[in-house]
């Protein structure tokens, strides 16, 4: 009988506490992600969203390409109207 | 049945209870978790398939700008020479020539020279010819000649009174003939005979 509220004493002030304890670790700690979750979904949607404008490298390549070329016309017309500099030294 | 033992039994219900309780509570959390990563997972998603072109225009973007930035310094060195170059390039963005050319790696020993010393004749060339040439603000003779912004005022300069207009009309020359409106007087000789000089008698 003695053994009895023992086992009865140890399950009220010692298995109960720590089951508690431990489980209510658990569940803060499920609590607080998933405030971190939604943060990173917001901030995935709006980088989602600053990617929208990422179709316009396609007109940037495109004008670069146009640009590069009339440069290298211009520098072929220079190249043919201006002296080299060793020619223009000797 | 014993007082122990059922004191013992409600120990267990009140543990069970509480388990119950707690791994409900986190099956819940998990669960909005689980939804959480399914909106990140989409957003994620979506990042990938929008970025995926990105590195080869950007790469085909700066092989066109290398391409450019070598034409170009292909052409100054050419056309300059290494030293006028580097004294192009250090006048135009002071500093600069420090950190030389890229396609040539001795233009960092070569000691830039004044950009005024040499080229102060095609300077004073570009200020007076530029139209909003930034050379030509920093002309030593002050304001460009041919200041778009000026043009106007100084050619007004020499009309103060307003540039005239076309001049006015002249008076038409007079009708001649049998039948014009003026009939001029006749001389009174016409058909008589020549006047003769006096003779010396």
């Amino acid at each position: 009988m003695t053994l009895w509220w023992i086992g009865d004493g140890l399950l009220f002030l010692v298995v109960a506490p720590i089951a508690v304890y431990l489980l209510d670790g658990v569940l803060k700690a499920a609590k607080s992600i998933v405030p971190s979750v939604d943060s990173i979904a917001r901030t995935a949607a709006a980088g989602s969203k600053d990617l929208d404008a990422v179709p316009l490298l396609l007109t940037t390549q495109s004008q670069v390409e146009q640009t590069v070329a009339g440069v290298a016309a211009y520098g072929s017309s220079l190249d043919v109207i201006v002296d080299d500099a060793e020619e223009a030294g000797r | 049945m014993s007082a122990p033992a059922v004191t013992m039994l409600i120990a267990v219900v009140a543990i069970v209870l509480a388990l119950v309780y707690y791994l409900v509570s986190v099956i819940v959390q998990l669960r909005k978790i689980s939804a959480g990563l399914d909106n990140v997972i989409g957003s994620v998603g979506e990042i990938i398939e929008k970025s995926a072109p990105v590195n080869e225009v950007v790469n085909n973007i700066n092989g066109q700008l290398d391409a450019g930035v070598d034409l170009l310094e292909g052409l100054l060195v050419k056309k300059a020479g290494l030293s006028d170059a580097m004294g192009l390039v250090d006048g135009l963005y002071p500093g600069a020539a420090a950190a030389g050319l890229r396609n040539f790696p001795d233009s960092k020993d070569v000691d830039p020279p004044r950009i005024g010393e040499v080229y102060t004749k095609g300077t004073l060339t570009l200020a007076r010819l530029g139209r909003e040439a930034p050379i030509a603000a920093a002309s030593p003779n002050g304001p460009a000649i041919r200041n778009p912004a000026y043009a106007t005022a100084s050619a007004r300069k020499l009309y103060p009174g307003g540039r005239p207009m076309e001049p006015e009309p002249l008076p038409r020359s007079p009708v001649i003939g049998t039948d014009s409106p003026v009939q001029y007087e006749q001389r009174d000789d016409i058909g008589k005979p020549r006047k003769r000089m006096p003779t010396e008698s």
